[in-house]
């Protein structure tokens, strides 16, 4: 609740200048990284009015490495389909430079156009210099929250059934500060980052998440038996959060124990809260278990921006245009992207369509076992938007 | 005493001194002290104040050459003058900005001194340096002499090639108020707010002025143009007055015009329009079209009409990249001096000059290179003198 | 003095009245989430009435010759049996008596999202003494804050310059239009023209993502804030800001004369204009004129959530109502592109490309573009176009 309320008194002008202030603080020179890592207070964004016309949104799209044009031009032809109140304003990184021109352009548009849909960035260089172009788009829009929906599809056959958890994941430290050097020849140090400020932040998040979807659990993933500071303080914070929580029950697990009880029973799990290298880790087992890196889409979220991916973030360089990738991580995320807008009809849509393309009529890629190619998906999602539309199915 | 009582209370507000004025006022006995009136005269003018009392002999006429190209401009004009034998004295005048004895920078005392005994002047382009503490010299002038009309006449002419064709019109603009009184504050971070002031006074006489000139320059109809659907007490006012002095001149014809109709009217088809009358700001986008109509504003000529005086200009820039290579266009400056002529009752002169003024533009042999032509300002002005007694065939 | 402390406290108003207006900006955070948020669900009924495959809009037929305009618009609809359905309003200041009231009107685009509108004539005086007009009132409820005029040149009609094609986006709800007017003294009447940062902004980013949107290159930012230091100045220092966020746009600034000037003689130097509101009346009307008149130009004009479709330059034509002479053009334009808004791109298509060719072909031509004909039969001629096509 304060969160909410901090974020509508920073809307207020005169407290925009407070804002102002608090940052112009900092030297003008500092990073976006070094903003966010060396100074105390949480980032500030210089607020803009959404790009929302008419009743209509303009999206940046960042089509990406690998399949991620493609499935833009899947998520497109639907799009198109069905008539969504949606622009896109597509940018396109080039992987092959050095500079990140591009990526800084994008940034910019996603700071004006307040939403994004995106597939993997490519960061081809291995320079130490060169940042990950998606680390450098969160940290840089302060998306300091992942959300990734695994939720089971009846129609594909897993190990378990009917799982359904909600990954909550930092998005802006931890191990991925980006931290490191060689102190001496051949050793390197390697920093993880942990600070009260953004785990609070996160824990909030987790815990408002859950009251709000009506969810019982939230399971706090750490190693705080090795790392006793850094992850001891997201525990306890997340903790003493939890305390304000009473109806939400709270537990943690460490995270080697998590992945076995993930793949042995993963029912025990409802929403789960962690640092940012053991979502990485956590997310791809639960995406393995329920069917493979393209089903199930991620959601990153800012106090200002939010980012719609496929949920795990790999390029699929190796079948880009073979036309055997599969279209729905892309979908998916296209539709949380709506339910963001608050389109809810034509979410609701599509989302009914890609259940009964998988579900019951059993249209899938080689990924997922079946045969058909990845146009054939889409096509098959659009059949079933039309007879969604003629049945009046209902889809809640 | 209820005109007093406006006066008073005006003359700060067009001093944009509002709330020192304000204050200062409401001083007892402070009201006289407030020091802004000139002179005593306080009867709403006519157009040709200050021209009567020149009814015969060799006028005295202020002349202020300006900056950048105004001094080659100013010497054709001159040059031109004299062998239209005008009877004219030149009292010419620098205004480059001097510090004055308050420590600000303004108009030397000598060039307001000249202005306020001949009435009438003649300026060329004029340059404010950029900077603190200059204010426009334009600005200054308008203000010491109270130039409350501005007029525009636009004419199409022949050899300047533009779009349109058949342009003749007059644009008379309101010059003290209105949007650019200048009075603007910041309410609360982030909230300007801008006054415009419109006063029946200053409406009075602008429309009063426009049906004066009407009259004289034997024209047809006379245009308000307004916002009052809009702006309905404001605009509503400035329109309620020019209906009122239509009332007087029976023989002109008046009417109302929207501003965003006319602007729709004036570029589909400028022979709809004669002479129009508007408010500060409006006027000053209208007479910039309509120069533009003619041919840009090297070409238009334009007077500043005050109780105190009248300023004839030209109102286009200083031009420092072409200035003493004898490349600038006379036309501007030449043709506000045939208006001054004009306003000084010789209209002989004034139409002889007009006419091989029209004549040079017309055959093009010697034109500047601004309208396309390789000709030097010395030969333009060769030309002219060339044509000034032959008569056309 | 009473009169000044009165003003503040209006324009605060406007001013404070805008710190509500949250929602125009980013406030996402943690009810970002689709679960988390509270928006009714009216919200994403923007097409959803498309379940039945018809659109529902509203129509305002206006005064003078609107509701003539507008029966073309409907002839045209029904002949090429376009899904969409009017709501139609009789709205008029002129018609006090018989004009729906303000809120009906207002729920119903609200509802429908998208409008389309003749011309409300405005009086220049109101028997209430109200300074408000209707349209403004219009405006103000349903926050109409952006007016988008896109001036193109069309094939065949008689005009001085070629390839006009520029796009004018003027803010509507403040500025000159504020209608905070008061008589000080008699004799001598303040009108206060309020410019506010938040509105100048969200003009300024409108105009800018509407560049990127047609893939335009260049915003001009049209200003006077060289006498207007403080009012235009802010304005001109929003656009300028948010430039900055459109590295890849080229910007430039014009004074509002100037622009005037330019207009007349070169009007092909410009792309997309962002005005205040005062200068973008002016400045939409003198580029409806150079590309054949008020008769031939749409408009529009956006708030978040809906948009209203009406004639680029606002002319009742009283002088033509009832002889049948007045040309459909602009509002067969603002029909097409309503339509291109609410995703029927094939009907738009259609449409747009019927008055090309009866344009082009030019055989029938109503008065304003030196022909003849009435406005029924440029209808028919565009109808007939439809079904050859």
């Amino acid at each position: 609740m304060a969160l909410r309320l901090l974020s509508k008194l920073n809307v207020r002008p005169e407290l925009r200048g407070v804002v102002n202030l608090s940052s112009a603080a900092a030297p003008a020179t500092l990073s976006d990284f070094d903003v966010q890592h060396k100074t105390p207070v949480v980032r500030k964004q210089h607020l803009v009015p959404k790009a929302h016309y008419g009743g209509r949104h303009a999206v940046t799209m960042l089509p990406g490495g690998g399949i991620g044009p493609e499935c833009m031009g899947y998520v497109r032809d639907i799009f198109k389909y069905i008539g969504a109140p949606v622009d896109f304003e597509v940018v396109d990184i080039d992987p092959n430079v050095d500079n990140d021109e591009d990526v800084q352009y994008a940034i910019t548009t996603i700071k004006r156009n307040g939403v994004c849909l995106k597939g993997n960035i490519e960061t081809k260089s291995e320079a130490a210099y060169v940042t990950s172009r998606n680390i450098a788009l969160r940290n840089s829009l302060d998306l300091y929250a992942y959300v990734l929906h695994c939720k089971s599809f009846p129609g594909i056959t897993t190990r378990h059934k009917d799982i359904d958890i909600h990954i909550i994941r930092q998005n802006t430290e931890g191990e991925y500060a980006m931290l490191e050097h060689e102190s001496v020849q051949g050793v390197i140090e390697s920093m993880k980052v942990v600070t009260a400020s953004n785990s609070e932040r996160v824990a909030r998040f987790a815990f408002e998440f859950a009251k709000r979807n009506n969810r019982k659990k939230v399971t706090t993933v750490h190693k705080a038996n090795i790392m006793k500071l850094s992850d001891g303080l997201f525990l306890e914070t997340s903790r003493r959060l939890a305390k304000e929580y009473p109806d939400i029950e709270h537990n943690d697990m460490i995270i080697d124990n998590c992945c076995m009880q993930l793949v042995s029973k993963p029912h025990q799990f409802d929403v789960m809260l962690m640092t940012n290298l053991y979502g990485s880790i956590v997310s791809n087992v639960v995406c393995g278990i329920l069917g493979g890196a393209g089903l199930h889409s991620g959601r990153n979220y800012g106090d200002h921006y939010a980012v719609f991916e496929p949920g795990t973030r790999n390029t699929g360089t190796a079948i880009a245009g073979k036309n055997i990738a599969n279209p729905i991580a892309m979908i998916n995320a296209s539709v949380d992207m709506l339910e963001h807008l608050g389109h809810h009809f034509h979410a609701d849509l599509i989302k009914a369509a890609v259940a009964k393309t998988i579900n019951e009529d059993h249209i899938m890629t080689p990924d997922l076992g079946g045969t058909a190619s990845s146009t054939d998906v889409v096509k098959a999602i659009i059949d079933n938007i039309d007879m969604c539309i003629k049945n009046k199915v209902s889809f809640h | 005493m209820s005109r007093n009582y406006i006066k008073v209370l005006l003359n700060p507000f067009r001093e944009s001194k509002v709330l020192g004025s304000l204050l200062k006022w409401l001083e007892p006995g402070a009201s006289n002290s407030s020091g802004v009136h000139k002179g005593g005269n306080d009867e709403v003018p006519v157009s040709r104040s200050g021209a009567a009392q020149y009814s015969s002999g060799v006028r005295k006429v202020t002349l202020i050459p300006g900056h950048g190209i105004g001094p080659e401009i100013t010497v054709a004009v001159q040059k031109i003058f004299e062998a239209a034998k005008v009877p004219i004295e030149w009292d010419e005048v620098d205004v480059t900005a001097v510090r004055g004895p308050d420590g600000k920078m303004g108009i030397p005392q000598k060039a307001i001194d000249s202005v306020n005994a001949n009435k009438i002047g003649l300026k060329g382009p004029l340059m404010t340096p950029v900077g603190k503490g200059y204010r426009s010299l334009n600005l200054a002038l308008r203000k010491e002499f109270d130039l409350y009309a501005n007029v525009r006449p636009c004419k199409s002419m022949e050899g300047i090639k533009t779009l349109y064709d058949n342009v003749d019109v007059v644009t008379i603009r309101e010059n003290t108020e209105g949007e650019y009184s200048g009075i603007e504050h910041e309410i609360v971070d982030g909230v300007v707010q801008s006054i415009k002031l419109i006063t029946e006074e200053a409406s009075m006489r602008v429309a009063e002025f426009a049906f004066v000139f009407a009259k004289e320059n034997k024209r047809k109809k006379v245009t308000a143009v307004h916002k009052a659907n809009i702006m309905r007490m404001s605009d509503g006012l400035f329109l309620r007055c020019c209906r009122d002095v239509a009332t007087k001149y029976p023989d002109i014809k008046f009417e109302e015009r929207y501003l965003d109709t006319v602007c729709l009217n004036m570029v589909q088809d400028p022979a709809k329009f004669d002479v129009l009358v508007m408010p500060n700001l409006y006027g000053d986008i209208m007479s910039d079209l309509c120069s533009g109509l003619v041919g840009g504003l090297g070409l238009t000529p334009s007077g500043n009409i005050g109780k105190n005086g009248a300023l004839f200009e030209s109102v286009h820039g200083t031009a420092p990249a072409i200035a003493g290579k004898d490349l600038a266009n006379p036309t501007a400056l030449l043709l506000s001096g045939v208006m001054m002529l004009r306003h000084l009752n010789l209209h002989n002169e004034a139409e002889k000059i007009q006419r091989a003024c029209f004549r040079v533009l017309r055959e093009g042999r010697v034109l500047t290179p601004d309208l396309g032509g390789n000709g030097t300002c010395s030969g333009f002005t060769a030309e002219i003198i060339k044509y000034l007694d032959e008569p056309e065939q | 003095m009473s009169l000044l402390t009165r003003n503040v406290c209006r324009a605060l108003m406007q001013g404070t009245y805008m710190t509500h207006m949250g929602k125009g900006v980013h406030t996402t955070s943690v009810n970002a989430d689709k679960n988390v948020c509270y928006a009714p669900h009216s919200i994403s009924t923007l097409q959803s009435s498309s379940t039945e495959g018809r659109i529902k809009c509203t129509l305002i037929p206006g005064d003078g010759v609107g509701p003539e305009l507008v029966y073309s618009v409907q002839e045209v609809f029904k002949a090429a049996d376009i899904p969409v359905d009017f709501e139609s309003f009789f709205f008029s200041e002129v018609n006090p008596t018989l004009s729906a009231p303000l809120e009906d009107v207002v729920n119903s685009i609200a509802r429908n999202k998208c409008c389309i509108k003749g011309i409300l004539a405005t009086p220049d005086f109101s028997h209430t003494g109200e300074l408000q007009t209707l349209n403004m009132k219009l405006r103000n409820a349903l926050d109409l804050y952006a007016n988008v005029v896109h001036v193109k040149s069309l094939p065949n009609v008689k005009s001085r310059h070629r390839d006009v094609d520029c796009i004018i986006i003027r803010e509507q709800t403040e500025g000159e239009y504020s209608a905070l007017e008061h008589e000080s003294v008699p004799g001598v009447v303040e009108c206060l023209k309020i410019i506010t940062a938040a509105k100048s902004e969200r003009i300024a980013k409108f105009a800018f993502d509407y560049a990127v949107k047609m893939g335009r290159k260049k915003v001009t930012a049209v200003h006077k804030a060289n006498i207007m230091k403080l009012g235009d100045g802010l304005f001109l220092r929003s656009c300028e800001e948010m430039a900055k966020l459109y590295p890849r746009l080229q910007f430039e600034k014009m004074i509002v004369d100037n622009c005037s000037m330019q207009m007349v003689s070169n009007p092909n130097q410009f792309d997309v204009m962002v005005t205040p509101n005062l200068y973008g009346n002016i400045v939409d009307n003198l580029a409806s004129g150079l590309v054949g008149g008020a008769g031939v130009v749409a408009g529009a004009s956006y708030s978040a959530e809906c948009a209203v479709f009406e004639q680029g330059a606002r002319h009742i034509f009283s002088g033509a109502v009832g002889k049948n002479i007045a040309n459909p053009t602009a509002m067969l334009l603002c029909s097409a592109n309503l339509l291109a808004h609410v995703n029927l791109h094939p009907y738009s298509r259609m449409i747009k490309n019927a008055i090309n060719k009866v344009l082009t072909d030019g055989k029938v031509r109503t008065k304003d573009l030196g022909g003849q004909s009435t406005t029924k039969d440029f209808t028919n001629a565009v109808i007939h176009c439809l079904t050859t096509s």
